[in-house]
C-alpha cells in the first residue's frame, strides 16, 4: 500500500485556489523532491497536509496508509505518523525547547498506545539526537525557537522529527538559511532516518540539498499541481533552465 | 509533561458547567435577620459572646461606614448590591464554635473532604495520607464562623497560635487590641470599613519571638449559605525573628445571583520577621452567559513594621465573577522588603482588576512585582499597581513585571502602573509585555500531536511559571492544575 496518496487534491485558502487537482504517491522507503517557483502551493500542499484549519479542501482526498487524512485533527495525524517541518517554525515564548520537546513525545506515544518514556531514556535519547544535529544543550533550555537563528530553528525541527518517529516526513525548505555545514549536518540527520518504512516529501528550491538527500522522485509543481516528474536528474535540468517551461503547463 | 496531562485529564474529568465545587452542603443554620443596622452588629457581637471593646469598635466602623460610598474606579461593573437585602451572619446550627474535630458535624466534614481538604489530623499524622502531603494546620471557616482547626495542640508546643479570630478576641485580647485595624484602619475603604463592622470570623495567627512555624498554615474559605455575605478577618502577626508560610483556599456553591465576598487581611511582621501569603482564589466565578458568581472585594495588607522584614504575597487568582484585589506592602522599616507574585485568570464573563501598592518608606527598602494575567472568553483583566517612595526612603528599589497573555480575540488585558518617587535615590524598573496565544502557535503545537487543550495548558504553564515556583510545593500542582480548568473552552 502507498504510505501517503494523494488524488486530485483541491484546497483554497481566502477565497482563492491555491491546490488545484494535485496527485501524488509515495511508497514506503521512498524519497520525493517538489521543486517548484514561489507561490506555486508547496507549503500550502504541506499545511492541508498537516490540517492547518485556514487551508479549506475543496475536492480530492489525501490518505495515509489507506486513512483518510483530512478526516483526522491535526494531533491525529501527527500520532498517525505525519510531520511537517516547518518553512518558518513558529515561536513560543516561556516553554522550553526540552519541555515542549516532552510533551510532543509523550502526547504521540500515548496517542499510539506506547508508555511515556521515563525521564532518564527521555534525556539519553535528546542528548543522543542533539548531539548528532550539532545542538548546543543550551539550546534546549531557551524557549521554542524564541531567539534561534534562521538555522537553529532549522536543526530544532528535524530534532522534533527525529524524536517523534514519524512515518511520513514533510520538509518544507528546511534547506533555506542554513549555511554549508549546516546544510551537511540536516542532510546527514534526514539520511539517519530513512529507512524502509519511512517515506520523506523535501521541498526545495535547490538543487544543492538533494546532492546531499538523494531523491527517488522528483516533481515540478506549478499553479497548485504537479506538473512533472521524474528522477534526480529533473532536479539539475531545472537548476539550469529555471521554471519557464512550465508557465504555461498548468 | 506529567503536570500538563494530569491538568488535561482533570479537564476532561469535569463536566460542562466546569466548576466543580459548586454544590450545597444541607444544614440547617442560624442566621441573622436581613438587613444590617447597629442591630445586627450587636446581634454578630452578642453571637459571638465579645467583650464591651469589640463591640465599640465595630459599631464605630458601622457608624462611619454609613457615610461613605462604594469605590468606583477600578476597570470593572458591578451590578448595584443591595446592602439591605443580604444576611451578615450565618452558621451551621450544630456548630457553637470550633471544637474537637470528633465533634464536627459529619455533614461539614464530608463537605471539606469533598473539597479535597483533609481536616483528619490522625490520617496525616500516620502518613496514611493518599495524597502524600507534608502536614499543614488547617482553619476551616464555613460561612460566618471557623469549625475546626486542626494542629492547635502540635502547634501551641511550638508557642503558635493559630485558631479563630474569635477565639483570639477572648484569649488573646492583648494582642487582637493591639493590632487589629492597625494595618488597614477602619476607615480605609468602603469594603474594609464595612468588614470592621460586620466581619464574622476569619483565622488569627501569632508565631512568637524567634520561632519558625513548625508547618504550613491554611485556611478554608466556604460560602454555602445563600443570600449570605462573606466578611472574614484575618490577622496573621510575626514577632521579632520569626516565620510562617500561610495559604488560604475558597470555594462557594453556583448560585444564580452574585454573593458579596469583602474579606479583609492584616499582616504584621516585625523586626527580622518574615511572613509568607499564599492565596489560591477559586470563588465561584458565575455561569457561561455571566450570571451569578462572586463579588470578592477584600483588602490586604502587610507592615513590614520592623527592620529586616520581608513580606511576600502569591496568590492565584482563577474564581470569582469580579476580583477586586491589591494585596500590600508597607516598606516601613528600614532595609525590609516586599514581594508580590501574582497569576490572574480570567475567563467567561470575569472580571479582574488585581495588582499591588509597595510604599516605600524606610531606608533601603525593596520590593519587587511579578504579575501574569491571562485574560480568555469575553473577560477583562486589568493589573493595577503603585509603587512609592516616601522623601525619607533612600535608596528604595522596586522591579515590576507585568505581562499578559490574551487566548483569542474577545477580551482584554490592561496595566495600569503608577510611580511616585518623592526621594531622588529610588530605582524603579517597569517592564510589561502583551502576548496572544495565536492560531498558529496552537497549530505548531497541535501538529507536533498535542491536543488544543494540552496546548493551551503548555503555554499558560510555561508563562506562569516564574509565580508559581513561590507557592508551596503542593498547593502549586493544585494552582497549575486549577489553572488548566479556569481556562478550559477557551480555545475553540
Ligand atoms: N493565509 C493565506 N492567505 C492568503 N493567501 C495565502 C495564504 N497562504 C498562502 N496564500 C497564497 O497562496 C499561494 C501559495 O502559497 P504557498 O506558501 O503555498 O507557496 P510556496 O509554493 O510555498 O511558495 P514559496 O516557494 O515562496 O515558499 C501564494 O500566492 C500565497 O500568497
Ligand atoms: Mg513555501
Amino acid at each position: 500500500m502507498a504510505l501517503l496518496e494523494v488524488k486530485n487534491l483541491q484546497a483554497r485558502v481566502e477565497e482563492k485556489d491555491i491546490l488545484r487537482g494535485l496527485n501524488l504517491t509515495v511508497n514506503p522507503g521512498e524519497v520525493h523532491a517538489i521543486m517548484g517557483p514561489n507561490g506555486s502551493g508547496k507549503s500550502t500542499l504541506s499545511y492541508v497536509l498537516a490540517g492547518k484549519s485556514d487551508y479549506e479542501v475543496t475536492g480530492g482526498s489525501a490518505t495515509l496508509e489507506g486513512e483518510d487524512l483530512l478526516e483526522l485533527e491535526p494531533d491525529e495525524r501527527a500520532a498517525r505518523g505525519l510531520f511537517l517541518a516547518f518553512q518558518y517554525p513558529i515561536e513560543i515564548p516561556g516553554v522550553a525547547s526540552m519541555t515542549f520537546l516532552r510533551t510532543a513525545v509523550n502526547a504521540v506515544r500515548k496517542k499510539r498506545g506506547d508508555e511515556e518514556l521515563s525521564t532518564p531514556d527521555f534525556l539519553r535519547l535528546v542528548r543522543e539526537k542533539a548531539k548528532e544535529l550539532n545542538i548546543d544543550q543550551n539550546m534546549l533550555k531557551r524557549p521554542v525557537n524564541v531567539g534561534f537563528s534562521g538555522g537553529e530553528k532549522k536543526r530544532n525541527e528535524i530534532l522534533q522529527m527525529a524524536m517523534l518517529e514519524p512515518k511520513m516526513c514533510v520538509l518544507d525548505e528546511t534547506d533555506s538559511g542554513l549555511d554549508i555545514d549546516a546544510l551537511k549536518i540536516v542532510a546527514d540527520g534526514v539520511n539517519r532516518l530513512r529507512a524502509k518504512n519511512r517515506g520523506f516529501l523535501v521541498i526545495t528550491h535547490y538543487q544543492r540539498l538533494l546532492d546531499h538527500i538523494v531523491p527517488d522522485v522528483v516533481h515540478v509543481m506549478a499553479k497548485g499541481k504537479i506538473v512533472r516528474t521524474g528522477g534526480p536528474e529533473l532536479a539539475h535540468e531545472l537548476e539550469a533552465k529555471g521554471y519557464a517551461a512550465y508557465d504555461n503547463a498548468a | 509533561m506529567p503536570a500538563v496531562q494530569e491538568t488535561v485529564d482533570r479537564v476532561k474529568s469535569i463536566d460542562v458547567d466546569q466548576y466543580k465545587y459548586g454544590f450545597e452542603t444541607k444544614i440547617e443554620s442560624d442566621r441573622a435577620p436581613k438587613g444590617l443596622d447597629e442591630s445586627t452588629v450587636r446581634f454578630i457581637s452578642a453571637k459571638k459572646g465579645e467583650p464591651e471593646w469589640m463591640l465599640e469598635w465595630r459599631l464605630e466602623a458601622f457608624r462611619r461606614w454609613k457615610t461613605m460610598s462604594e469605590p468606583n474606579w477600578a476597570r470593572v461593573k458591578v451590578n448595584p448590591i443591595d446592602y439591605q437585602d443580604l444576611y451578615y451572619y450565618s452558621a451551621p446550627k450544630t456548630t457553637a464554635g470550633p471544637k474537637s474535630l470528633a465533634e464536627v458535624d459529619p455533614e461539614l466534614l464530608k463537605t471539606y473532604a469533598k473539597l479535597g481538604i483533609s481536616l483528619h489530623e490522625q490520617e496525616i499524622l500516620a502518613g496514611v495520607d493518599p495524597a502524600g502531603r507534608t502536614k499543614v494546620a488547617v482553619d476551616a471557616v464555613f460561612d460566618s464562623v471557623s469549625v475546626v482547626t486542626t494542629f492547635q495542640e502540635e502547634l501551641k508546643k511550638a508557642g503558635v497560635i493559630f485558631g479563630s479570630i474569635s477565639e483570639a478576641i477572648k484569649n488573646h485580647p492583648e494582642l487582637v487590641k493591639k493590632y487589629l485595624g492597625s494595618v488597614v484602619p477602619v476607615t480605609d475603604n468602603f469594603f474594609a470599613t464595612l468588614n470592621s463592622a460586620v466581619f464574622s470570623d476569619g483565622s488569627f495567627v501569632y508565631i512568637p519571638k524567634g520561632v519558625r512555624c513548625p508547618m504550613e498554615l491554611s485556611t478554608y474559605f466556604r460560602i454555602n449559605e445563600r443570600n449570605t455575605g462573606q466578611f472574614e478577618r484575618t490577622l496573621i502577626i510575626a514577632d521579632e525573628g520569626a516565620y510562617v508560610s500561610y495559604l488560604e483556599g475558597c470555594t462557594a456553591p453556583m448560585r444564580d445571583e452574585n454573593q458579596l465576598h469583602a474579606a479583609v487581611v492584616e499582616l504584621v511582621a516585625l523586626e527580622g520577621a518574615e511572613i509568607k501569603y499564599s492565596t489560591v482564589q477559586n470563588w465561584y466565578p458565575g455561569d457561561a452567559q455571566g450570571k451569578g458568581g462572586i463579588y470578592n472585594f477584600v483588602t490586604k495588607r502587610g507592615d513590614c513594621r520592623g527592620n529586616n522584614s520581608k513580606i511576600s504575597w502569591t496568590q492565584v487568582e482563577t474564581g470569582s465573577a469580579i476580583t477586586w484585589k491589591y494585596p500590600s506592602c508597607i516598606l516601613r522599616g528600614d532595609n525590609s522588603q516586599g514581594e508580590f507574585y501574582s497569576i490572574a485568570i480570567s475567563n467567561g464573563h470575569q472580571q479582574v482588576d488585581s495588582g499591588t501598592k509597595m510604599i516605600h518608606l524606610g531606608k533601603n527598602t525593596s520590593s519587587r512585582i511579578i504579575s501574569k494575567g491571562i485574560a480568555a472568553g469575553v473577560s477583562q483583566n486589568t493589573y493595577r499597581g503603585l509603587v512609592s517612595a516616601h522623601r525619607k526612603a533612600t535608596n528604595a528599589r522596586n522591579f515590576t513585571n507585568c505581562d499578559s497573555l490574551l487566548i483569542g480575540d474577545k477580551c482584554g488585558a490592561h496595566t495600569t502602573p503608577y510611580i511616585e518617587a518623592k526621594n531622588s535615590s529610588a530605582v524603579f524598573e517597569h517592564e510589561a509585555t502583551t502576548s496572544k496565544i495565536s492560531e498558529d502557535m496552537l497549530f505548531y503545537c497541535r501538529s507536533r500531536g498535542l491536543s488544543g487543550e494540552e496546548a493551551v495548558a503548555l503555554v499558560v504553564n510555561g508563562f506562569v511559571k516564574d509565580v508559581l515556583q513561590h507557592l508551596p510545593m503542593e498547593f502549586a500542582v493544585e494552582a497549575q492544575k486549577l489553572i488548566a480548568i479556569s481556562l478550559e473552552g477557551s480555545v475553540g
